[in-house]
């Protein structure tokens, strides 16, 4: 059974929906950022939330933890890597991830379900999902427009390191290019906004999110 | 450390600023940036573009300047930095 590791920083939120979601489909728990151990996991996610308020930028505190640096360790082994919304802005601002998140263009926090297309079944969280499958996720976040000079952006997308677009319309925060989602050039470390943890029952409408825990199962 | 968004990045705050100026009367204003000002005491000066490079800026979409000023001094040696872009 696969081993999920959840990181829990101080301001962390959606730690326990995470465990709960990669729960569903293997063994899960928390550890504390000052942790440094990931023997015997298989798969890291670094969950949404504040991490340290987002003071100075969201993310970049964080990356500063422990645990971060035995996370960096396990992504240059192969490990693989899942970033949700702070998560995505800790490991672009630890250089896991190309780009960065910026403050949402309408400057507003956005709460909504959003679809996002899978681009690339490439990596270890979307090798489940059908070549531009459609999800159905929610977004809630202030600082979660994706950037990256266009030069990078070119490389990104012709090594296929888009891993999710927003759909025709639903890109909440403008976004460059509608990117939702991205992976690090290994493919093993990926990092989106929208929230596959909360949509893991139908309860709360959509159980797309499930795939991306599946896939790594 | 003065540090703002680069150039060409959309900036929302500076564009609502922007807009809310001439509403006021203040005409004539344009390419508002707004940034941040972080402020330190330091007894060397040496670190202080490492600080900005690995935590205080974020080279990919800030710019950051470095004003250095003398204990109980006027503002001194003034050394731009462009982020290292």
């Amino acid at each position: 059974m696969t081993s999920f590791a959840v990181i829990q920083f101080p301001g962390s939120c959606d730690d326990r929906d995470a465990v709960a979601g990669s729960g569903r489909v293997g063994d899960a728990r928390l550890l504390w950022h000052e942790d440094t151990d990931l023997s015997g996991i298989d798969a890291v996610i670094v969950p949404g939330g504040f991490s340290y308020g987002d003071y100075l930028r969201a993310g970049a505190i964080a990356r500063f933890s422990p645990l971060m640096g035995a996370v960096a360790e396990f992504a240059a082994t192969g490990g693989p890597v899942l970033g949700i919304c702070n998560g995505f802005q800790v490991l672009c601002e630890a250089g896991l991830l190309p780009g960065a998140l910026l403050p949402n263009a309408g400057l507003r926090f956005v709460c909504r379900q959003v679809e996002v297309a899978v681009e690339s079944t490439e990596t270890p969280f979307t090798q489940a999902c059908e070549p531009n499958q459609r999800l159905s996720v929610p977004v809630k976040h202030t600082t979660g427009r994706y950037f990256a000079p266009d030069r990078d952006l070119d490389r990104l997308e012709g090594a296929g390191q888009v891993v999710f677009r927003y759909a025709d319309g639903h890109n909440p925060n403008g976004s460059v290019r509608d990117i939702a989602g991205v992976c690090n050039q290994r493919r093993n470390v990926v990092g989106l906004m929208p929230h596959p943890e909360h949509a893991v029952d139908r309860l709360t409408g959509s159980v797309d999110g499930l795939q991306l825990f599946a896939s790594v199962a | 450390m003065l540090i703002r968004p680069k150039e060409g990045i959309l900036d929302p705050q500076g564009k609502a600023v922007e807009r809310a100026l001439p509403a006021l009367g203040f005409d004539g204003v344009s390419h508002v940036r707004i940034g941040r000002l972080v402020e330190l005491e330091a007894d060397s000066s040496d670190d202080l573009r490492g600080m900005c490079e690995k935590l205080l800026a974020n080279p990919l979409i800030e710019d950051y300047e470095i004003e250095e000023i003398e204990e109980g001094g006027d503002p001194g040696s003034r050394s731009g930095g462009d982020g290292g872009q």
